[in-house]
């Protein structure tokens, strides 16, 4: 266990949203949240799964809804810490930990939020490694762990205890609609980890690689370097292709925001065009036509200048943009993995192949 | 005959023209003072001089950059009470949150929080707090602050909640200035209410700013009403303006862009405008620069102002040209001591006019005294000027195909008459007063951003189109003018039903 300091969260922050691989809303409001925190003296601690017991209780904790709802009703500390709550109330168990459901983007921060109200430390993990769309697409749904209850928290005094739920796609669903009549925006702590389970099936050291991502970044900045190299030296990953944006299509269809853009190559790309498809993330790439990366392989879209990460909501036209495409962790990867977060998974007809390989 | 006269207050130069019908007939360019009016003041002289007809004109637009540079700096800035209404959500992030220290204790005057404001579909999040807001009035009224910013949880959807605010605040304050953030912004709460802190910061400058423009302009004998030009391009009546002083953050670099477009008679097209320090390179769409989607910071804090799309370039006539150890263009300029230090006019430093002058491009100061640069210099320095526009051309760019480019600018004659990716470049004439000239053809216009549910596409474009009709007209546009010049739609992940943020934005002649 070891005290995290407030440059940490920073660099947090932005690693996070580089690995929400084009989704997971922006970690601005939340970073802001915690500098308030430090501000009041709050120091957070970051856990290694190693020291927690097989029988611990580890909060799984994210905050659920459309970003863009979020940026109006501001998340806050105490409405995650009382989902956390909730939950020990209805187990009536303590918990030992907090964890972030997804390191992907906004809820990297999240549990920090929770923990600095609850004075527990945050679990160095989280059970996607990433950012993804939906609830069964995490590590613990493909070790088929149990996937209730859920408490979900509103900042009015709306509170849902979602006791039991028949698979993954059910507690989805359930926690979804809740979620939509309270504001599409609300605090969820997922179904609670034993120690064992977090140890076993959790996809560990994933905050310390965002922070490290994002020290990259940084420090790369400061000497002038480029930092998408930064970012691949320290992640060891590709370059996929750099270019402009020249086109950029958009649609909502079951709640989710779908679309593919369109790349025109510059410089060692001039000639080719890439397409890129998402839902809410990156799913696939293609190279002039023909597939070149795609889930679970990281596919992150970032300035070509800044190395700041761009999400599916804020791409446009013109944007120079390069595209980079990070390992996953090997969970993802086994057939089971890629069941559920292949591409299959999200409506495209292909056989995995990973650009690692 | 329609006569206009338009003033372009820049950091430098304060350029004045007058414009009949669509021709300019007088231009003039003056040093810009500090105290600004002055400058104009002189600038409208020298303008009736050339044309006596300038004291007739129907009507007479400034923009400034006037309340930008008193952020920037931190002067003139008044105290403000800040009333946030959408509690309990959000009260870990009060107001000033993501402010830079020194502004925030410049400004920051009472903080007020209030339970009130709404949900994404229009429902009430909370009952708005009358109460607490009566009782928030009075303490501003006892600490004497003479500014309110009020922000309520989606108010662009909702403005209810910061309208009853704002009544019960004039009840109990009379004289304070109110600036409601659903007029100034967009979806994104901390954003929105940092421009209606801003513009309640700058409130009592711009009150003062716009009735000594107005005082200039009866002093130099012109009855005309005064305008003044925002960031999109359109301009307000001064005594509407004065109100809105963060609307008027960018209307420099955005009346060059509309000049632009005028003086070509091109609606569609790029446009490169060549100053003392940058040059800038913008996209005109329907004859309006693009506009930026992304945050935009004045003096370190967060906003969503409606903003041109810009690439600013370190490149203008006075940029540095290093020889060695190996050649270097800029970023480092010498401004305005051009006429110092610029080696034709005697100074003895290596300036991008200098260059241009040994090249034949322009023929400025005293030539002899580049006689004796390398043509080898003189060639490569050019390549990499050519070099630096080409790349911020294509990077502008919005397809792949050729695209004509508007030279404007006094340092237009770096803009080489063929680049690649350029269909043609358009030198046209009063292209260095291109800004004033922007100034004085401005419309007026309104723009609604809003969540729409459950509607077609083409229903919620309709629906947004008939409001933005709505503001444009309310603003002093004539609606028999008005036309659609943007049109965005965003399907929004994670909301139910089919949920789409629309935004319109019209434009139309003055109402006379």
């Amino acid at each position: 266990m070891r005290p995290v300091a407030a440059e940490e969260l920073e660099s947090l922050a932005i690693g996070a949203w580089i690995l929400g691989t084009g989704g997971g809303g922006s970690p601005y409001l939340a970073l802001l949240n915690m500098r308030q925190l430090y501000r009041q003296g709050v120091v957070c601690r970051l856990m290694d799964a190693s020291e927690l017991a097989d029988d611990d209780l580890v909060a799984v904790v994210s905050n659920m809804g459309a970003p863009l709802v979020g940026q109006e009703r501001l998340t806050d500390p105490k409405t995650m810490a009382l989902a956390v709550t909730m939950m020990e109330e209805y187990l009536g168990r303590k918990f030992r930990a907090v964890m972030s459901l997804e390191i992907g983007g906004g809820n990297s921060i999240q549990p920090f939020m929770a923990a600095a109200m609850l004075d527990l430390p945050v679990i160095d993990g989280d059970c996607m490694g990433r950012a993804f769309p939906e609830a069964q697409m995490t590590s613990f749904a493909i070790h088929d762990l149990r996937m209730y209850p859920l408490t979900l928290a509103d900042v009015r005094d709306n509170a849902v205890v979602v006791a039991r739920a028949a698979s993954w796609k059910w507690m989805e669903r359930i926690s979804r609609k809740a979620c939509v009549e309270v504001g599409s925006i609300a605090s969820t702590c997922k179904a609670p980890r034993t120690g064992k389970e977090i140890k076993e099936c959790a996809i560990l050291g994933s905050t310390t690689k965002a922070i490290g991502i994002g020290r990259a970044v940084q420090a790369a900045r400061r000497a002038h370097r480029d930092p998408i190299d930064a970012v691949l030296e320290v992640e060891a990953g590709i370059k996929i292709f750099s270019g402009k944006i020249h086109d950029i299509a958009r649609r909502t269809t079951e709640g989710f925001l779908r679309g593919t853009a369109t790349i025109e190559g510059l410089d060692q790309f001039r000639g080719h065009t890439f397409s890129l498809a998402f839902q809410n993330e990156f799913a696939v790439g293609w190279l002039d036509g023909l597939p070149r990366v795609m889930t679970p392989d990281l596919i992150c879209v970032l300035d070509t200048v800044s190395g700041d990460a761009i999400g599916t909501e804020t791409l446009r036209y013109g944007q120079r943009v390069t595209v980079i495409a990070l390992p996953a962790p090997p969970i993802l990867l086994t057939p089971k993995g890629i069941e559920h977060v292949g591409p299959r998974a999200f409506g495209y007809d292909l056989d995995f192949r990973s650009v690692f390989a | 005959m329609r006569r206009r006269i338009g003033i372009d207050v820049g950091g430098t130069n304060t350029d004045a023209v007058l414009l009949e019908e669509s021709i300019v007939k007088a231009a003039v360019k003056t040093p810009t003072t500090a105290d600004v009016t002055t400058g104009i003041t002189r600038a409208l002289a020298a303008l009736v001089e050339q044309a006596p007809a300038a004291r007739d004109a129907q009507a007479a637009m400034i923009g400034t950059t006037h309340f930008t540079n008193a952020v920037v700096q931190r002067r003139d800035l008044g105290r403000v009470a800040a009333v946030r209404i959408g509690l309990p959500s959000g009260a870990s992030l009060p107001p000033f949150v993501d402010w830079p220290e020194d502004l925030a204790d410049l400004v920051r005057g009472e903080v007020v929080m209030l339970e009130g404001g709404h949900e994404f579909d229009g429902r009430p999040l909370v009952p708005f707090d009358g109460k607490g807001m009566r009782a928030a009035a009075r303490r501003i009224r006892a600490a004497g602050i003479r500014s309110v910013a009020i922000a309520a949880v989606f108010s662009p959807l909702n403005a209810s909640g910061e309208e009853e605010a704002a009544a019960i605040v004039r009840e109990e304050c009379p004289d304070v200035a109110v600036t409601l953030s659903h007029r100034l912004g967009r979806i994104g709460l901390l954003e929105r209410e940092n421009a209606a802190l801003l513009n309640a910061c700058l409130i009592e400058l711009a009150r003062k700013t716009t009735r000594a423009f107005t005082e200039a302009l009866r002093a130099s004998g012109i009855a005309a009403p005064l305008y003044l030009t925002q960031n999109d391009g359109t301009v307000m009546l001064a005594e509407v303006a004065e109100e809105y002083p963060v609307y008027s953050f960018a209307s420099g670099p955005t009346n060059s862009m509309r000049g632009a477009a005028f003086l070509s008679k091109r609606d569609e097209a790029l446009v490169i405008d060549v100053g003392g320090t940058t040059t800038d390179i913008g996209s005109l769409r329907h004859g309006f620069p693009r506009e930026a989607n992304n945050v935009v910071e004045i003096g370190g804090v967060r906003t969503l102002f409606r903003m041109p799309d810009l690439l600013s370039l370190g490149l203008g006539g006075g940029t540095l040209v290093t020889p060695e150890p190996a050649l270097t263009i800029g970023p480092a300029s010498v401004g305005y001591r051009l006429t110092e230090q610029a080696l034709v006019f005697g100074g003895d430093v290596l300036t991008v006019t200098d260059v241009a002058v040994a090249a034949g491009l322009i023929d400025l100061g005293d030539r002899k005294r580049v006689a004796s640069l390398p043509a080898a210099l003189v060639a490569e320095a050019l390549a990499r000027i050519r070099a630096m526009i080409e790349e911020g051309v294509d990077r502008m760019k919005t397809d792949a195909g050729d695209a004509p480019l508007i030279a404007v600018g006094g340092g237009s004659f770096l803009v080489p008459p063929r680049l690649a990716g350029v269909s043609e470049v358009l030198n046209v004439p009063h292209q260095a007063v291109a800004n004033a000239v922007g100034a004085a053809i401005a419309q007026v216009s309104g723009e609604v951003d809003q969540i729409f549910q459950d509607l077609t596409r083409d229903e919620a474009i309709t629906r947004a189109r008939r409001a933005a009709e709505d503001k444009a007209v309310a603003a002093g546009a004539d609606r028999a003018t008005l036309n659609v010049v943007e049109v965005e739609d965003l399907p929004l992940a994670y909301l139910p039903g089919n949920s789409l943020r629309t935004r319109v934005r019209v434009v139309g002649e003055i109402a006379r």
